[in-house]
C-alpha cells in the first residue's frame, strides 16, 4: 500500500496552503465583517459529520479485514466512543478502546 | 492572575496552555508512527506536521492517500475537517484583528485548537487587555504546543519503522477519530448531524473516488444546521 511520493508531496504541500488559507482568511483578510448567519451554522457541523463518515465505514468493514465485520474491532470502536462520550477525556478514550482491541485480538486470536 | 504587561501575557498563555503537553505527545507520535507505517519516510512525515499543524486532517489525509483515493478527495476532505479553523479565525478577529499583518500570519499560521480555546476564554474573561498584551498570550499558549507537535512527530516516525505488523495499528486512527468526535457532541444538533452523517456514509460506501465521504459530511451538515434551527424554534415558541 505505498503512497505515490509526487501525490504525498502534493498533498502536504496543498493542504498547507489551504490550511494556511482557512486560518488566515478572516483573521489577516475579511477583518471585522460579519459572516452569512446560514453558512455559519452549517460551518459548525463539518467537523462532526465528516470525522463519523470517514470513520463508520471502517467500523463496520475494515481494510485490514478485506472488508469482513470484525468483533474486535467493532468493540473498540464502540468502547472509544462510550467512554469519550461519558468522560469527555479524548486521550482516556483512545486508551479503552485500544486496550479493549488488544484484549479481543488475544482473546479470541 | 490578572495579566498587566506584556511579557505576564506571554508568562500567562504558557501556564495556561501547558496541560496541552500531554494530548500533544501522543498524537504527534500516534502520527508519526502511524505515517511511517504508510511508507512516508521521516523527513516526508515531520514536512507534513510542521507545514500543516492540524492533527485530524493529516490523519485523514494520510487515511484516504493510504486508501488510494484520487488526490482532490484527500485534500478536500482534509480541509473540510480543518473548516473550523476558518471559524477560529473569524471568532478570533475582533480581538487581534487589528495587530500588524506579519503578527497575523504567524498567528495564523499557529492556529490551533489548543490555541484558540486559551486564547478566547482569556480574551472574553479580561476584555481590557491591549492587542499586544492579547497577541503575547496568543504566543505564550502556542510556546509549549507547536515545537513538541514537532518534536514527537520526529519521535513517532523514529519509533514506527520499528513496530511490527502485529499490532493491528490499522485501528489506531478509527479509535483516534472516534474518541476526538465524542466531546464535540455539544448539543443535540451536533449529535443529529454526526449520526445522519454516519448512516449517509454507508449508504454511499458503493460511490467512487471516496465521493461518498463528501456526500455524507454535506448531508451531516445540513441535519445539524436544519435540527439547530427547528430547536431554536421550539425554544423561541417555548419563551
Amino acid at each position: 500500500m505505498m503512497i505515490d511520493k509526487g501525490t504525498l508531496w502534493f498533498v502536504i504541500i496543498g493542504l498547507g496552503i489551504g490550511s494556511f488559507g482557512l486560518r488566515f482568511v478572516f483573521t489577516g483578510l475579511v477583518g471585522d465583517r460579519e459572516m452569512p448567519a446560514w453558512l455559519l451554522r452549517h460551518l459548525r457541523y463539518t467537523a462532526v459529520a465528516i470525522l463519523p463518515a470517514l470513520v463508520v465505514p471502517q467500523v463496520f468493514a475494515p481494510a485490514a479485514t478485506g472488508g469482513q465485520f470484525d468483533p474486535p474491532r467493532f468493540a473498540a470502536a464502540a468502547v472509544a466512543l462510550t467512554v469519550g462520550i461519558i468522560t469527555k477525556n479524548v486521550l482516556l478514550a483512545i486508551i479503552s478502546g485500544a486496550a479493549t482491541l488488544y484484549g479481543l485480538l488475544w482473546l479470541l486470536g | 492572575m490578572t495579566i498587566t504587561t506584556t511579557k505576564s501575557a506571554f508568562r500567562k498563555g504558557l501556564a495556561d496552555a501547558a496541560p496541552f503537553v500531554l494530548v500533544i505527545i501522543p498524537f504527534s507520535s500516534l502520527f508519526g508512527i502511524l505515517a511511517t507505517e504508510a511508507g512516508l519516510s521521516v523527513f516526508e512525515t515531520l514536512a507534513f506536521s510542521v507545514v500543516v499543524i492540524a492533527g485530524a486532517a493529516q490523519f485523514t489525509a494520510l487515511q484516504l492517500m493510504q486508501e488510494h483515493a484520487p488526490t482532490a478527495i484527500v485534500l478536500a476532505s482534509a480541509l473540510a475537517v480543518n473548516l473550523r479553523m476558518a471559524m477560529y479565525s473569524a471568532s478570533l478577529t475582533p480581538y487581534i484583528g487589528a495587530a500588524p499583518l506579519w503578527q497575523r500570519a504567524f498567528a495564523a499560521y499557529l492556529t490551533v485548537d489548543q490555541s484558540y480555546v486559551c486564547s478566547m476564554a482569556q480574551y472574553e474573561k479580561q476584555p481590557d487587555m491591549t492587542i499586544p498584551q492579547r497577541m503575547s498570550y496568543f504566543f505564550g499558549c502556542v510556546t509549549p504546543i507547536v515545537p513538541l507537535w514537532y518534536l514527537f512527530t520526529l519521535v513517532g516516525a523514529l519509533l514506527g519503522a520499528q513496530i511490527p505488523d502485529s499490532w493491528a495499528l490499522d485501528f489506531a486512527l478509527p479509535i483516534t477519530f472516534l474518541a476526538m468526535i465524542a466531546p464535540m457532541f455539544r448539543t443535540p444538533a451536533h449529535v443529529v448531524a454526526a449520526l445522519v452523517a454516519s448512516v449517509a456514509s454507508l449508504a454511499t460506501a458503493g460511490i467512487p473516488y471516496s465521493l461518498g465521504l463528501i456526500v455524507a459530511g454535506v448531508v451531516g451538515m445540513m441535519a445539524g444546521a436544519q435540527t439547530e434551527v427547528l430547536l431554536d424554534r421550539r425554544s423561541e415558541g417555548a419563551a
